[in-house]
Order: structure tokens, then sequence, then C-alpha cells
């Protein structure tokens, strides 16, 4: 049921950043915002499949790195033209120094 | 009360964003949009992009969204005249639509080569250029194992559907005039690193020639340079740039200068017509009000969304950098601000097979930065670099090329 998946160390993530995350043929963006809070989405843009952990956080949202759209990663809403659907987003959890997502 | 609403002119990126913006902002009157294709509205960079050909008809909204928001479409009409003084455009077919406010958002037309015309040779099912789906289709079914395809243009049409077309098997030739591919606006660095990847995917790539004749059959179609080399091949792509399309600004009167004139508002010289996209030159604040046309899918956005929120009379001024992509291969190539006018260039390696160059004035002042790399190798580091140009930041150029140095601390 509690599927938690080990993503990496805490401080492999800077603040106000974001990585990549691959596990079981699926793609996670972990993030880590300038609140010093965790979270994770999925990986690729809605709009087009593009890596997003290629793109830009800026406080709580995540910048498409190809179009520019744009999503609030700690909700996965969609901010508007051109992406309109949501990301997904996953349960995080810091333990003992190590980021855990649920992949559900 | 006027009840005329507004009538956008063109249903590519910048039309269409502009009619659901208008809806998206709370507009409540008519909004009606014209598009002279025959189809839905689409998105125009997956046309030369490898993607299976499903994939390559990409809707840029579903159909169903025209009833659910009350934006009127009208597809496959051109319109035949507009009438500025009695607010009033004319579609081909007689019917007569009055306005409050006009958008034209009419895009650019494919260049044809001039030796086209000076040999007899039109474009026909061997002869393209790329702009439509139709195009698209026509073009891909030369794309296979067997084939042989020429290319004339190395801009980013040319060297997309050069990658497109070894990627799907196809003997690729690209012929480019000029000493190199990308002369206008990509830095020679960066190009010439392009041409190394094309001519390592078994690209044949000639720079520097001229064309001396082109000729057709049912069979073939043969290219003869100006050192009398031949190059034969089933279909032939001409992919030298584009033209704005202003007829129908132009017999109206509208002022027209490399495209649709606009203000820094996208207001044309008529106070309820504006323009946006491919269409229109408009003046750059950050590089002095310098004119300039874009034909790139970002500025259509953004135009088209701003020339919503200005017909409703938010008055706000464009601030957009200019900025765009190409994808060849596994690279991505991105390009922020204008680069002409640099008296030095800096360097950063992010990994191996990713650089950024940046540009900067004679004042230190950041005013482009161009990046090519794998994937979204550079992407990030691009935007910043953009937000960077926005502030006219002048940015310590040891900094800039240090990669341990976080480009988000400059800002």
């Amino acid at each position: 049921m509690s599927n938690w998946v080990d993503v990496c160390a805490s401080n492999e993530i800077d603040e106000e950043d974001v990585i990549r995350f691959d596990h079981e043929g699926r793609t996670f963006a972990v993030y880590r915002s300038p609140d010093d809070s965790y979270h994770a989405t999925d990986g690729l843009c809605t709009h087009e499949k593009v890596h997003l952990a290629d793109g830009l956080v800026m406080d709580d949202i995540i910048e498409c790195p190809k179009h520019n759209g744009r999503f609030n990663y700690k909700t996965g809403e969609a901010k508007g033209a051109p992406v309109c659907v949501n990301l997904g987003t996953y349960p995080v959890k810091v333990d003992g120094g190590r980021v855990l997502i649920q992949v559900g | 009360m006027d009840d005329r609403g507004i009538v956008i002119v063109g249903a590519g990126e910048a039309g269409v964003r502009a009619a659901f913006a208008l809806r998206e902002k709370g507009y409540e009157g008519s909004v009606t949009l014209i598009g002279d294709e025959p189809h839905l509205p689409y998105e125009r960079p997956p046309l030369s992009k490898p993607v299976s050909e499903a994939e390559a008809v990409r809707a840029i909204v579903a159909g169903e969204r025209f009833a659910e928001t009350g934006i009127a479409f009208k597809r496959g009409q051109r319109v035949a005249a507009l009438r500025p003084s009695e607010h009033q455009l004319v579609l081909e077919d007689g019917e007569a639509l009055g306005y409050r406010r006009l958008l034209l958002a009419t895009g650019a037309t494919p260049r044809q080569l001039p030796i086209m015309s000076a040999c007899g040779v039109l474009a026909s099912d061997r002869i393209h250029v790329l702009r439509t789906v139709e195009h698209a289709a026509a073009i891909r079914r030369y794309m296979g194992e067997g084939k042989r395809i020429g290319i004339i243009g190395g801009g980013f049409i040319g060297l997309e559907l050069a990658a497109m077309g070894r990627m799907l098997g196809a003997a690729v030739t690209l012929i480019e005039v000029q000493p190199r591919v990308l002369m206008r606006g990509v830095p020679e660095k960066l190009a010439l690193a392009l041409q190394v990847r094309h001519a390592a995917e078994g690209v044949e790539l000639i720079c520097g020639v001229a064309i001396n004749a082109i000729s057709a059959d049912s069979d073939s179609v043969v290219v003869t340079l100006g050192d009398a080399r031949r190059i034969e091949a089933d279909i032939l792509v001409v992919g030298i740039g584009a033209q704005p399309n202003t007829a129908l600004a132009a017999e109206a009167g509208l002022a027209i200068e490399n495209g649709i004139a606009v203000d820094a508002q996208l207001r044309t010289s008529d106070p309820d017509i504006f323009a946006a996209g491919d269409c229109c030159s408009f003046p750059v604040a950050i590089y002095g009000a310098r004119r300039v046309r874009l034909e790139s899918w970002r500025n259509a956005q953004e135009q088209g969304s701003l020339a919503a929120a200005n017909m409703r009379g938010a008055g706000e001024m464009f601030v957009g950098i200019p900025w765009f992509w190409s994808d060849q291969y596994d690279l991505t190539l991105q390009v922020a601000g204008l680069a002409d006018g640099a008296v030095r260039e800096v360097a950063r390696s992010l990994s191996p097979g990713a650089e950024i160059l940046f540009h900067l004035d004679g004042e230190g002042r950041l005013i482009a930065a161009s990046g090519l790399g794998p994937g979204g190798a550079v992407a990030r580091d691009i935007r910043l670099a953009e937000m960077l140009i926005a502030k006219a930041a002048k940015p310590d150029p040891g900094a800039l090329a240090d990669p341990a140095v976080k480009l988000k601390s400059l800002l």
C-alpha cells in the first residue's frame, strides 16, 4: 500500500530547485521550495512531453522549459495558456535525511 | 452601446490565443475568429519535427471549446476587404462583418525562389514550401528509406527537415547560398556545431554556392549549382524565409513597415485595429525601440494575449524578449534576445555538448544569449538569461563564464 520510494538525499536538491526522478518506467519531478518543503509532480509537462526538471523554479511555480507553461508544483495546478491540464502530485516525506515519494 | 464586437482575422497561434484570452479575461461581447484554412487551428512547430504523422497535427484547442466559450469560428474563409472607416470587413462570399475592434493575425507566407519562376518551375508535387499541414503531409511522403530530399535554405525549417529526413531514413542534401547555415540570428560557433552534427548524421551540406537552375519533371527535381554540380532529388523543399501577409492591411491604408506596423501596445495606424504575431513589426523597448518582426511560436502567443487585453483598453506595453527554439536530432537550440550590436561573447560550458554564449554590448549589458545542447540542457539558463536581459543587467563576465555560479544569483 504505502509504496514509498527513495529519491535522493535531502541536500541533493537545492532550495528553489527541481530534479528529475525516474522510477519503473515513470518519470517524476521532485522539488524543494524556497521555504524548504519538498514536493513531487508528474515529470512531464501536460502540454507537450517535455521534462519539467529542465525548467525554472520560481517561488511555488515550475515553468516548462519549452513553452513556458506554468504550474504550481505544490498543487499541480496549471496556471494558464499554453497549459490547461493540471499535473499529478505525489506525497513526499523526508526521513533520516532522505527524500521519499509515494508513487501509488 | 455599440453591439459590434471583436473580430480576429487569422486562426493561427496569435489569433486563437487572442480569442480565448478575451474570454479568460471576462470579455462577454461577441468574438469572431476567421481562418482561411479548412481545419481546426493547429500548432505549426510539430510540422517540421520527426514525430509520428498523427502527432504532427496537434490542435491548439479542442473543437468544442469554441461553442463552449461562445467564440464564432469561421473556417475556410478569406477576407476580401477591410474598410476601417466603416469598421467593417467583407468576406470572400460577400458577407459583411462589423467590428468595434479588429485584430489582424494574418501570419506570413513562405518565400519562393526567384529562380523558380525564371526557370519556369512552380511549386508542384515535387517542389514544396512548408507552412501548412498539407505541405507537411506532401513532404512527409518522401521522408523514408530510399528517398532523396533536396532542401534549399539552411534556416530552422531547412535544418529541422534535414534532421527529420535523416531520422526517417531518407538521403538529404541541403543547399545554403550563404557561407554557413543560420546566418541570421545564430552565432557562428553554434551554427558550425550544428553543421558538424548534420554532417555526422549523413546530411550532404553544401554552403556558399549559387543556384543556377532548377528543373522538375514527373520523376525528379534537379538543382544545378554555380559550380555546375547537379543535385537530383525526389522532392525539393524551399525554406528561405517568409514574408508577412500585409495585403489586406495595405489595401485598407494601414501603415506597413516590414509587416503591419504597430506601436508598443500592438495598435496599428488605425486606433481600432491591432496586429499580432508573424504579420506585424513592433518596437522593442530594450533595444532602443528598434522595430523588429518575429516569426516565432512564443511571440505569437504573447502578442495574441496582449492584443486581447489592449483591444479592451488595458493599455499595456509589449515587453517580451525575442526568444525562439529549434529541435534537431536530440539537440535543442534556444536564443533569447537580439545579438547584433554585441561586442563581446562569453561562453559557459554546462555539460559535455551543452554550451551557452552570452552576448554583451559595449557597456557590458547582456543583450542576448544563445544555447545549444541535448534535450532541455540549456533551457533553464537561457530562461534566466532572458530575465537578465529584460532587466538590462550588466553581469560580471567572470560569473557568466563560471558554471559553478548560479545564474539565478545574478538576478
